[in-house]
Order: structure tokens, then sequence, then C-alpha cells
């Protein structure tokens, strides 16, 4: 029987947290088993019509017409868009915290900066008569050199990705990338017994709901839009929203909450600004869902990472230097990924306590899919390759890869290296759990440690 | 516009008529004719299970089933498994085996599930995980629901005895 932390640390505490450890029935599980769960796709409006996004087939490119005279006669079409129907078509939806500036297009204009980029909105009154009027809208390309490597974009004369940045890379406060600086890491490095210095590499990794993206927008009688939606980020979407349709909040009207997967996927704001501004200009419900391929290719996925760890570690397991440079491929446009990089910076050091410490993090534009939130992003790969690091460590100076987390460990009390100070620490009581549920046995002295301090 | 055609089947043991456009998939016709929102569309081509229907019986995508090829027979879907208030053991045993998180994957998991169990009501942990090959679930882990089907196949053999 594992122990709990409201045991380990039951004199530190004064509530009474009698559910944990005890197994409670979701509350929407009954909805599930019976299948009356209502998601955003289990409604149906009469005259609904179907929104298809004309797609860039080309990962940069200057567009110089959009011809979409001849898909206006196909049967069912009711409407077509262009950036010219968009009221405030350039935007980024971390501008709602001050992270701008605003970089990236709701339907392209000029420019295409991924293969995928919406540049044409469709509208029919069936998916199949919004396919078919799709296919028939002609976009004329000049296609551009494109850029899908962080280390070739980060070179002097590699082709600019996104010109509302100016560089390939994201502008932070403190200059082309976010740092981190405490001690003095050349001289952990100059005392250690051992250095150890290896590169990570991630690849995109798309969150594959099985409900893929989408919503309904209704025009209502009374001058508001209802927009019943599956995303992640109600609020951000509804004011985003606002912004790119220059509409205020009390117009807007979301309903959702109930999420078919989306891990992180479904918090960008990719399909209700369109649809909603379709629903004004043709006073109509619509319906625009991503298909499974869209869902696959075109949502916007985990962002690849390289990540260098150089550390200085001693013969008895103690870490004395660690020097990170952590590259986020946000791909054309920020999205979530200045964030994520930014995390990933405070984040590198991990949950151990090490003196000396220098950390640059860059976020990086190329011409590949917008990456975004995912599962901790920013510090989920971080994880990977410092764990990883750790047990080369362990390895490097023979000693256990779970006693040499023991002696690194960050206590209550400890300073981290972006000036948090340590506060309910209780990795070393996790991991003397861990010893004894994975049969891992570590020398006594350790399992004497606890988090605030040796006893 | 395509042409309409003439509909008739049976829905969780109710008759249905309905007028249809050609072409159109079980799926759609459940949904958007029938009123039968439990089914849900996750990949529209045959690959994510969560549309699995029976159809007389049989397990059925009913995204790559044309509609008007399930003329006059009887499909069932987990919308129609609950009567009068009272779950399906499937029903029971995902409710209480944790087996379900966003839900979505869950109707069609049961329906695979119900395949199964109305073949082979003792099934072993190798038949379920093979009768559930085609459904994918990307929160809650196959585990539980595995586990959750395994419960169902015990609940029932319980009652039966």
């Amino acid at each position: 029987m594992i122990r709990l932390a409201k045991q380990y640390f039951a004199d530190q505490r004064d509530d009474d947290l009698n559910q944990i450890g005890l197994g409670l029935q979701r509350s929407d599980v009954p909805g599930h088993v019976t299948g009356r769960t209502a998601y955003f796709a289990d409604r149906n409006f009469p005259r609904m019509l179907h929104l298809k996004m004309v797609r860039s087939p080309h990962h940069h490119a200057r567009i110089r017409s959009i011809d979409t005279s001849e898909a206006e006669k196909q049967p069912g079409v009711a409407r077509i868009l262009t950036h010219k129907d968009v009221p405030h078509n350039v935007y980024t939806i971390l501008i709602l915290i001050q992270v701008g500036p605003e970089d990236e297009q709701v339907l392209a204009a000029d420019k295409v900066r991924w293969k995928g980029e919406a540049v044409v909105a469709v509208l029919a009154d069936s998916e199949r008569a919004a396919s078919e009027a799709a296919a028939k809208v002609k976009i004329d390309y000049e296609v551009l050199p494109a850029v899908f490597d962080m280390d070739e974009a980060l070179k002097p004369g590699a082709p600019i990705v996104n010109e509302h940045h100016g560089n390939n890379y994201y502008t932070y406060d403190s200059g082309s990338h976010r740092k981190v600086r405490f001690g003095d890491v050349e001289k952990g490095f100059s005392e250690a017994d051992h250095i150890l210095e290896q590169t990570y590499f991630s690849s995109p990794i798309e969150h594959a709901p099985t409900e893929t993206t989408g919503c309904i927008a209704v025009p209502e009688g009374n001058d508001r839009f209802t927009c019943y939606t599956n995303t992640q980020a109600m609020f951000f979407t509804l004011d985003n929203t606002s912004i790119i349709l220059q509409m205020p909040g009390h117009k807007l009207h979301f309903v959702g909450g109930t999420v078919g997967g989306g891990f992180g996927g479904k918090v960008d704001v990719t399909v209700e600004p369109i649809a909603i501004l379709a629903a004004k200009l043709t006073g109509r419900p619509v319906s625009f869902i991503y298909s499974r391929q869209e869902e696959m290719q075109i949502s916007s996925p985990r962002a690849a990472e390289k990540i260098v760890i150089k550390d200085g570690v001693m013969k008895d397991g103690r870490l004395l230097a660690r020097q990170v440079t952590g590259y986020t491929d946000a791909g054309a446009y920020s999205r979530h990924s200045p964030y994520g990089a930014q995390k990933g910076a405070a984040h590198y050091p991990g949950p151990y306590t090490v003196p000396n410490v220098w950390i640059d993090t860059y976020c990086v534009y190329t011409n590949r899919t917008p990456s975004s939130a995912m599962r901790g992003f920013g510090v989920t790969i971080a994880d990977f390759a410092l764990e990883v690091q750790m047990d080369k460590l362990a390895r490097l100076i023979g000693m256990d890869p779970l006693e040499f987390r023991f002696i690194n460990a960050y206590r209550d009390g400890d300073m981290k290296a972006h000036r948090q100070k340590t506060e309910g620490a209780a990795l070393i009581e996790c991991m003397q759990e861990a010893s004894k549920a994975a049969d891992w046995p570590v020398a006594e002295k350790y399992l004497k440690m606890s988090s605030y301090g040796e006893v | 516009m395509a042409k309409k055609v003439p509909i008739e089947l049976t829905l969780n043991g109710e008759e249905k008529a309905e007028f249809i456009e050609g072409g159109t998939t079980l799926l759609t016709a459940l949904r958007e004719k029938f009123g039968d929102t439990s089914v849900k569309g996750g990949c529209h081509q045959g690959t994510c299970g969560a549309c699995t229907v029976l159809v007389d019986g049989e397990l059925r995508l009913s995204c790559l089933t044309l509609a008007e090829t399930c003329e006059g027979q009887s499909v069932e879907t987990t919308g129609g498994l609950s009567r009068e208030g009272l779950l399906h053991p499937l029903q029971r045993a995902f409710l209480d085996g944790f087996a379900a998180q966003c839900g979505f994957c869950t109707p069609g998991m049961i329906m695979a599930a119900k395949a199964l169990l109305d073949h082979t009501p003792n099934p072993s942990r190798n038949e379920v995980v093979e009768a559930l090959s085609g459904n994918i679930c990307r929160c809650t882990g196959y585990e539980p629901i595995i586990n959750a089907v395994l419960a169902a196949a015990s609940a029932n053999s319980h009652n039966a005895t």
C-alpha cells in the first residue's frame, strides 16, 4: 500500500483532504456510456451551411491572385470568403496577455507560410457541395524558398519565414532568447570531476483526438451568435474572436465544455472566428468541422525541439553545473510557442538543486505547421531530455540512477535557478515510495532523507 | 442535388422510415435523419471505430456502410442499450470500471464489445483485445476498457446461473 503525501506531511497541514486516495465516479460518465452526452456536432440546425477551407499546397509562396468566380457558380454554394471579408485578419492568440506581435492570418492575403494554411472559405448547403466548389477555387502562387530545420532557419541569409518578426526567432524582452543565469557555470565546470554534453531531438507529435476540431455557429434573433464548440479554451477563443471580428464580446455566446479528446490540441483559435463570420454574412447556421486528414495535417502538433545539455558532476554524485540551450520549433506562427519556450527556460534544472545554471531557450520560426500546446508543452520534452541525461550521468560515475536523483533532489528552502524558493517539495518521498513499489532497492540512508532536509 | 430514396429499417427495436440522398452513409442517416447521435464520426474512413453499430447482429462501421444497404435490417446502437432506466451490463461495467474519459470512443467500444459478447459470452482476454482492435481510444487507455468488457461478461455469466 502506497503511503500518500497527506500522510507523509500530516504535521504540515490543517486541511481535511478526505477524498484523496478514494475512487469517485466522474459526473459525465453516465452520459458517455449511454451515448447521451451532447458533443458540439450532435446538434442539427435547419438550413445549416458547411464550411470547407481551401488550403495552401505550398510551404512558402506569394499569392499572385485568387479567383473564386467558377466556384461561386457551383450548385449549393451560398458564399465564398477571402481575407477581404475578415475585419481584423492578422492576429495572434497570446495578444490577450500582451505577447505580440500579431503575426498570423485568419485567411491568407499576400503570402502563405506553411503547407495547409487557410486561404479561402467555401460555404455550401452540404459538405459534398462545399468540397466540390472548393476544388474550383483558383489560386496563383509564386513558390518561395522554404526552411524546415531550426539550425538552418537561424543561419544568416536563411529565408525569412514571418516578416512580422523580422528574424526567424521570437524576440523576447531579453532579446533573441530567454535566459536564466544562476551562480557561475564556468567555475562549476572547472571544478567538476566529469563533464557530459549531449544533444536531444524530438519530432512534432499530433494529439489525434477521436473527435476532430470544429464548431457550429448560429445567428440568433437578438443579433447575437451562439457558437457550439469543442475548444479547450472558451474565453481565450471568445476574446480572440471578438478581436478578429471587431465584435463586442456580449454578442458572442460560446457553448462548450464537452470535448472528445483535446490534450492541448484544441486551444488554438482556428475554426470559431471564421464560422461566426460566415454565419453573420449569410444569416445561416454554419458548421466547420475538420476532416480527419485536416486534424492530422493542419491542427497544430507539439513543437519539435532540440536540446543541448552540458552537465558537470562530481564522483560522489553531486551535480555542480548545468548549461542548456533549447530550441522550440514554432512553425510559421507564434500561437503558444513563445510561452512554451519560456516555460522550458525555467524548467531545465528539473526537480534538482543545481548550484550553477546557464539556460538559453529560443522560439524558432520555420515553414512547418504551426505548433502549439500539448500536455505540459515546454517541459515535457525538456523532462525527457534531462531525465535521460540524469541516467547517463549516473552511469558515467557508476552510481545507481535512483540514488543519484536522491542526492540531487530539491528540498524545501532550496533556491531554484529562476529565483523561486522551493516550497512543498515531495520528490524524495515520491522516490521512496517508487523504490518500494518498483522493487528497486536503495541504500538505507536514502530512505531516511526528507524533503525538509536531512533527518 | 442527389436523388432522394426511401429507406425503412428497425433502429433499436423501433421501425423507422425516412427519405435520404442516394449515397448517404448509415452514420449520417442515423445522426441526421433518425436523430441517434449516440453514434460518433471520428474519421469517416473506417479507421477509428467510433461509429461502430450492429446491423442484424453483426459489427459494422456505419461510416463505411451505405444506408440503402440496410433496407429492412435491424440496427442497434449504444443509444438503445439501456431500457427503462436500467443500464446494459456493458454500460454498467464501463461506468464502474473508469473505462471512459472523454467518452467519444465509448459508444463504439460498447457496440464492438456487445458484438463479441453476443457470440462469445465468456471470452478470453485475448478475444476481448482482438474484438476491440478496430476501436481507437486516446485518453483512458485500453486496460480499463478490456477489464470492463471482462467484468460485464463475468456479470452476465453470474446472472445466467
